[in-house]
């Protein structure tokens, strides 16, 4: 399974072609926010921009606090979001360590699937889908 | 479709009062430029000053803002303080898309608040902000409290303006996300008189798209187009900042004050040469893949023992041209010093470069002094200009104050009107001709945007004047279509009206539009009907001396044909704008 990564940030303009990629293909709307990927400047455009995107955890901290199984775990890392289940209660949120997930005002989590259709919008080559490395299958089993 | 109707959101800063309004007309005027000059015969009255505190500013963006790539600008419209009749102003940064993701298709400010005041608008919020601590703040130390004290990171909007601004120069600028202005014709000002330092707008919400496969695989086809055509490239690669080397070989840059059209170090300022020594990275507005935006850095050595401090500043053609060419400021860095403090005071970069050509002129010929000047304008001599800037965003005698007010109101005043480079405004970069100075100097707005009057000039050797006439008003017509959509004009070449027109069937608005020329032709006629109504006279419009004496790559400027075309297109302006035929 592949995973998003915003591996070249420093080569980001801050277009939002990709999160309005994302908005149009993914979740169908037009919005920089109802997105996978959202960037923001690191504080004024001249430092340069952040995307907030899902880093793929695994085990990931906001399907483990969801309490419908609205966000499931992948296989590799990241979530599947079944959306039926949302109840809105805003716990995935809260527990992602990095703000992956947007909620839009009426609770909406957005967060990213790692689909990759973001990535052909990108003019700078910011972006990119990834094969994690295996992960090890019990746990401790690395002695470097 | 998001809806068939405009949704303005009417801000008063006397009584503090907000108002949303639904108003009809998409199909008439599509937004921008035509809502514009709608909300403009709506809000605006034409027989007070721009300094009315009621004289409204407004924002307006286009049916396809957020929907396209490109569709990024906004347009902002006001009572000039420049020359008191209706104006426009386009800039875009994240403005456009925060407009659209608040959920309005135009913002109007009335009223005057009491004391400096920030304003926030969003989807669910209006708020206003005594910031009377911030009076005197330069722009970018303003953007950088702001930042601070409202919400929305990443998705929204902040428009600012600096001391010149408030202290009421004509042409400060509104600063907007950093690195994007609405430069021209004192929309800074505007706000200032209405003591508004800042809006903040959160583009806080989002909206369904259209069903159906038209709309996604148009997307794919503009966005394609936009981001691999050989046109684009040359905004990505050098910028705009890529003309000073053609231009300067068609002897067509302005330099000097317009002494010289062409410079054998003009070189120094290339678009190649920033690239090389300065360019430190693109930047774009929200919705362009193009990244355009150009920002250079300076380095400054501010204490002995290594002791450095760097700033950002954007570049293009037009601030390389007022600043570095016409001041004969040769050396890339340089340049770049002088736009920092531009930006700072927060002043439109050309009329102040044009305007201290002209005082550095004046004074090398006695007209002035150093009484005036207070400082020794020197050509080339970026310290003293810099100084000279800062005279301008806060003057500091009379004679800065009456320069703040633009270069020929100080020529009256002082003498020098012959070598004014004024055509409506300071000049555009463009030495190109006979067109392209009547073009400037009677346009809509005395952009060198108003019609490609430049371009006219450096193809066509012929002195056809109806020809090069109809060119304008056509070419007028084209750009104001894209206007009321308010997309970048860089991208005219793809988004020709069939394009626009089915963009626009896509998302919904196709049905009950006429075709996209007949609606550019009826915004252009309200335009100039606003314009000539508050009293612009472009048959008394005059071209200065200085702009006879020049010589390009036709050879010496001929008069004649540019008599024949300033009053030829004085009548198609007072055509276009007659008063529509009463109902009596
Ligand atoms: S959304 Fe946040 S917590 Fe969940 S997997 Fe992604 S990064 Fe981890
Ligand atoms: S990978 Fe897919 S879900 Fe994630 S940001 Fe990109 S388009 Fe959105
Ligand atoms: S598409 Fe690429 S360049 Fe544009 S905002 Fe996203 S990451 Fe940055």
């Amino acid at each position: 399974m592949k995973v998003l990564r915003a591996a070249r940030m420093e080569r980001c303009i801050g277009c939002h072609s990709c999160s309005l990629a994302c908005a149009r293909q993914v979740h169908k709307f037009l919005s920089w926010n109802k997105a996978g990927i959202r960037i923001s400047s690191a504080g004024g455009l001249s430092t340069g921009f952040e995307a907030r995107v899902c880093l793929a955890c695994s085990p990931a901290p906001c399907a483990e606090a969801c309490p419908t199984g609205s966000l499931i775990q992948r296989r590799d890392g990241g979530v599947i979001q079944k959306k039926k289940l949302c109840i809105r209660c805003g716990k995935c949120a809260e527990a992602c360590p990095v703000d992956a997930i947007f909620l839009d005002h009426l609770v909406n989590p957005y967060v990213c699937i790692h689909c990759g259709q973001c990535v052909p919008f990108c003019p700078h080559d910011c972006l990119e889908l990834v094969d994690l490395p295996k992960r090890e299958q019990t746990e401790g089993g690395s002695d470097d | 479709m998001i809806r068939d109707f405009f949704r303005v959101m009417e801000v008063n800063l006397t009584t503090g009062k907000t108002n949303i309004i639904e108003l009809p007309g998409r199909g008439e005027y599509l937004g921008g430029a035509g809502l514009a000059a709608r909300l403009f015969e709506k809000f605006g009255f034409i027989d007070r000053d721009w300094d009315d505190p009621e004289q409204p500013v407004i924002f307006a963006i286009g049916p396809l803002t957020g929907y396209f790539p490109l569709m990024s600008k906004t347009c902002c419209a006001f009572r000039s303080p420049y020359h008191n009749q209706y104006t426009e102003s386009y800039a875009g940064g994240k403005s456009a898309l925060s407009l659209r993701f608040a959920n309005l298709d135009a913002l109007v400010v009335t009223g005057k608040a009491k004391r400096l005041t920030a304003l926030c608008v969003g989807s669910r919020r209006v708020e206003t902000r005594d910031v009377e601590y911030m009076r005197g703040f330069d722009a970018i130390h303003t953007g950088r409290v702001l930042r601070k004290i409202f919400p929305g990171s990443g998705r929204r909007s902040i428009l600012r303006i600096g001391p010149a601004g408030e202290n009421l120069s004509a042409y400060a600028c509104i600063n907007v996300d950093t690195f994007r202005h609405f430069g021209r014709l004192g929309g800074g000002t505007a706000m200032g008189i209405k003591n508004l330092k800042a809006i903040c707008i959160l583009g806080d919400r989002g909206f369904d798209l259209p069903e159906g496969k038209a709309y996604p695989k148009l997307y794919k086809h503009i966005f394609e187009q936009l981001t691999t055509t050989e046109m684009m490239a040359k905004y990505h690669g050098l910028g705009t900042a890529v003309n000073i080397n053609p231009l300067n070989e068609l002897k067509s840059l302005p330099w000097k004050n317009l002494q010289q059209t062409s410079s054998p170090n003009a070189g120094g300022i290339s678009g190649e040469t920033f690239a090389d020594d300065t360019l430190l990275r693109n930047a774009a507005c929200a919705g362009c893949p193009v990244g355009c935006i150009h920002v250079g850095f300076v380095r400054e050595q501010f204490q002995t023992n290594n002791q450095y401090l760097y700033r950002q500043v954007g570049y293009d053609y037009e601030p390389i041209f007022s600043c570095g060419g016409m001041l004969e400021v040769t050396d890339a860095p340089q340049v770049l010093r002088i736009l920092d403090v531009i930006e700072k005071e927060g002043l439109d970069c050309m009329s102040t470069g044009v305007a201290l050509a002209w005082a550095t002129e004046a004074l090398e010929k006695g007209v002035i002094s150093e009484k005036e000047t207070e400082v020794k304008l020197t050509w080339g001599d970026a310290e003293t200009y810099m100084q000279a800037v800062e005279r301008l965003g806060r003057p500091t005698n009379d004679f800065y104050k009456l320069l703040a007010q633009g270069t020929l109101k100080c020529a009256e005043h002082y003498g020098g009107a012959d070598f004014a480079c004024v055509l409506g405004q300071e000049m555009a970069g463009y030495a190109t001709g006979e067109v392209f100075f009547v073009s400037e100097g009677l346009g809509f707005r005395h952009s060198h945007l108003d019609s490609g009057g430049y371009a006219y000039d450096q193809k066509h050797e012929d002195k056809d004047v109806t020809k090069a006439l109809d060119f304008l008003v056509n070419d007028e017509r084209e750009r104001i279509v894209l206007n009321c959509m308010v997309g970048c004009l860089f991208s005219r070449g793809v988004y020709k009206d069939d394009l626009l027109a089915e963009a626009l069937e896509s998302v919904g608005y196709g049905v009950h539009n006429e075709s996209v020329a007949d609606i550019g032709h009826r915004v252009q006629k309200l335009r100039w009907r606003l314009r000539l109504r508050m009293g612009y006279r472009p048959d008394q419009a005059k071209i200065p001396k200085r702009y006879s004496e020049i010589t390009t790559w036709k050879g010496p400027l001929d008069t004649e044909y540019m008599e024949a075309l300033r009053t030829g297109y004085a009548a198609r302006i007072l055509e276009m704008g007659a008063p529509l035929e009463e109902d009596d």
